[in-house]
């Protein structure tokens, strides 16, 4: 039994960890956005310019544009990622496995790189110039769909594949012929997860702001683009802030729309053996398929060709390039020191990282109400897109803003970073923590551990393969991150995503092969990250 | 052979003849090897044996899950072998039950006369049937989540029956509950079936159970009746 007084020291010590975390999240997140959502609404206590900006014929545009992609980016990504994981999660054949990795890829992709990827396919000189989709709603939607693909293989593909084929059985044991089985038992009781992944897709293609930044060029505006013209081009602060009111009132429509429909149902039972496809399930297995791979395929191998092509032939001009300071001033620097840059901001992110996400997770790992409201503000970024986190910061947190006088910030890179990735290396976290079987911690103590050696040789050894994979995870967020940094990157060291951003905004094949072959970089270095971040995770056994 | 009232069984019912079932793959398995049995009308028949002796596989060629590599399944003299599932009209109670998570317990039990088209109405009395034979009157509402374990597989039963199955295929019915309730559902269960008058083959690896259930018992090792 503990007596009152242990129970206050206990609580008190809580407290005096999480003023770490909670002040840095206090300094870095919750002023920064509080106070450009406070500015939007009443700067000056004059409602009457807001109003004006948010009734503008400009950014009602920009809002139905958001709405309309995203609404035709989920249902593009369940139409072609559906028939995808019904191949992938009911039978099993031989390869399953590989082509399941392949179309899962794109998620650990940058945004930018698949931006990139678009723009080497629709562009005029790309393999479908033809097509005249360059700077259109139809390439955007493409590459949304492209990026979420991976998202409804990976819920729906899991669910499929881990429910019991006796529930269908039983259909049929009742008089359900094989279709009417499918109709009204095996989709039903996959609506739910089917409705969350719409969702959470929903959620990603609301905030694609590289995406629509690079593939909607001049004529295709979001609210989240709209925000970044504002700062950089119209230095219309004001805008700006009304805008970013306005983007976290959609992604909180897409985090309620979210909430209600549920959570997947875990189907939690033994998986029987799964039958591979017979007859003509072989050649719907293939046709569900085809769509998925030839949506992934196409711009990859488009991008990798482009940044080969030099001229009428090809070569290696453009990876040459990418060791010296482009001509006219397009970077002030070459793309191999913003790599550099990149590799440096995105280590330091992951440390800051990897010392709050270990604090909050030993802070919440028992639940508690303290430890509930901490863990919610963790998470709260996931909430408010990066692009408002970065206006945020470089409204706040700079002196002078806007390029007069940066003074001394590019600091604020890696924290940009870290505050984007900590929510998802908390998540990544707390299920590997709270899984642990407190009777080992018992067990160890039984056998004459104090609490601290319980601590490193228990929880320490078998936490370390989560510890080592979320923190690859994080690193490979800020290598990728955009939003956030396209804000608080200084134009004389950009990172790799800025600079490739910049790259592509310019004109000169020189220019884009160098994006291009930077972007098939950032590419190899992400994946690379991920592939290593994957294995160790599924070592622990933790999740997503 | 004597039927459950003690009359004389009717000729026909389940016969089953040199069933073989292979599992192919790396170490091709043949679960079962050979088994012939029948089932007469309204008679309940006990596969007993230990776990991985072929039962189950045995079981699932009867209805139509499993496809067996040879021999034959009837019902009276119809062959049923090449009879998709849905069509052959045997009922089956899963082990855990398998109830549909989407729909509540009358959803469930009307699966089956929704499949038959029957209306609205008659489905509904169907329900109201069914709840009170299998004692739980008043729960057609009930999430299938909120079920005990007990009411479970109750309401796994009352589904099977609802679809008039003339023959009901029983896979280890009972065995994830306690003992104490095994033991009174047990009972239940005979009660209920020899009720309906329903044929049934179930699979048990306990011989308490199937000594309480069935009239016949029939020992199955390593693939073959012994």
């Amino acid at each position: 039994m503990s007596t009152p007084s242990a129970t206050v020291r206990r609580q008190l010590a809580w407290w005096a960890v999480a003023v770490v975390p909670l002040s840095f999240l206090g300094l870095f997140f919750l002023w920064p956005v509080a106070s450009v959502l406070v500015r939007g609404l009443f700067e000056d206590w004059d409602m009457a310019a807001g109003w004006a900006v948010l009734t503008s014929s400009r950014t009602l545009e920009a809002i139905w544009t958001t709405l309309y992609l995203a609404l035709l980016g989920t249902l593009g990504s369940l139409a072609v990622g559906l028939p995808a994981a019904w191949a992938l999660g009911r039978f099993e054949w031989r390869g399953r496995r590989t082509v399941r990795a392949l179309l899962t890829t794109p998620f650990v992709l940058p945004t930018l790189v698949v931006a990139a990827a678009f723009s080497a396919l629709f562009s005029s000189s790309g393999l479908l110039g033809s097509w005249g989709l360059d700077q259109t709603p139809a390439s955007i939607v493409l590459a949304l769909t492209f990026f979420n693909v991976s998202v409804v293989v990976r819920l729906v593909g899991n669910a499929w594949e881990t429910m019991p084929s006796s529930l269908a059985a039983a259909a049929r044991t009742l008089g359900a012929s094989r279709a009417r089985a499918y109709w009204n038992v095996t989709l039903p009781a996959l609506a739910p997860t089917i409705a969350s992944a719409a969702a959470v897709v929903f959620l990603f293609c609301s905030t694609s702001f590289a995406l629509v930044l690079v593939l909607g060029g001049s004529r295709v505006r979001t609210v989240e683009t709209e925000i970044y013209l504002q700062v950089n081009q119209f230095l219309d602060l004001r805008a700006a802030s009304v805008l970013a009111l306005v983007q976290v009132a959609i992604v909180a429509l897409a985090l309620w729309i979210s909430a209600r429909v549920g959570g997947a149902r875990g189907f939690t039972q033994a998986v029987q053996g799964r039958r591979g496809p017979r007859r003509f399930e072989r050649l719907a297995v293939v046709g569900a398929l085809v769509p998925a791979v030839v949506l992934l395929v196409l711009p990859l191998s488009a991008l990798i060709e482009r940044s080969l092509r030099v001229g009428d032939g090809y070569g290696l001009d453009h990876y040459a390039a990418i060791f010296s300071v482009p001509a006219r001033n397009v970077l002030p620097v070459s793309v191999a020191q913003a790599t550099l840059n990149s590799v440096v901001t995105a280590a330091i992110a992951t440390v800051i990282v990897a010392v709050m996400g270990l604090l909050v997770t030993a802070l919440v790992a028992r639940r508690s109400r303290r430890g509930s409201l901490l863990e919610g503000l963790t998470m709260l970024p996931l909430g408010v897109s990066a692009v408002v986190v970065g206006l945020g910061m470089l409204l706040t947190l700079n002196t002078s803003v806007l390029g007069v006088d940066l003074r001394a910030s590019w600091w604020l890179v890696p924290i940009a970073q870290a505050i984007v990735a900590l929510p998802l290396m908390v998540r990544a976290m707390l299920p590997a923590v709270r899984s642990l079987d407190p009777r080992l911690r018992a067990a160890a103590a039984s056998l004459g551990a104090s609490p601290w050696r319980v601590r490193w040789h228990v929880d320490a050894v078998l936490l370390r393969p989560a510890v080592a994979a979320s923190l690859a995870f994080s690193f490979a967020i800020a290598m990728g991150e955009f939003g956030a940094t396209a804000f608080v990157a200084r134009p004389d060291r950009p990172t790799l995503t800025t600079a490739i951003a910049r790259l592509l905004s310019r004109p000169g094949a020189e220019n884009v092969g160098l994006a291009y072959a930077s972007s098939v970089m950032l590419a190899v270095l992400v994946a690379a990250v991920m592939l290593a971040s994957e294995r160790w995770r599924a070592r622990s056994g933790g999740g997503l | 052979m004597y039927g459950p009232n003690g009359y004389e069984t009717m000729p026909g019912g389940l016969t089953v003849t040199d069933l073989v079932v292979t599992y192919s793959g790396d170490n091709p398995v043949e679960a079962v090897r050979g088994v012939s049995l029948t089932v007469g009308h309204g008679e309940t028949v006990a596969l007993l044996g230990p776990s991985g002796c072929g039962k189950s596989s045995l079981l699932g060629a009867v209805v139509g899950t499993v496809e067996p590599a040879s021999g034959t399944v009837a019902w009276n003299d119809e062959e049923l072998t090449r009879v998709p599932i849905h069509k052959r009209r045997f009922g089956m109670v899963f082990q855990d039950g398998q109830l549909f998570p989407h729909l509540d317990v009358a959803g469930n039990i009307a699966f089956g006369p929704r499949m038959a088209g029957v209306s609205v109405e008659a489905r509904a009395a169907r329900v109201e049937e069914l709840l009170r034979v299998v004692g739980l009157e008043g729960l057609g509402a009930r999430d299938v989540s909120e079920l005990s374990g007990g009411q479970r597989q109750r309401v796994a039963l009352a589904r099977s029956l609802a679809a008039k199955p003339r023959l009901l295929a029983l896979d280890e019915p009972l065995s994830a509950l306690d003992s104490e309730l095994r033991t009174r559902l047990a009972k239940d269960v005979k009660a209920i079936l020899r009720s309906q008058g329903v044929s049934a083959l179930l699979v048990t690896h306990d011989p308490a159970e199937a000594e309480t259930m069935a009239h016949r018992v029939l020992r199955m090792e390593d693939g073959r009746l012994v």
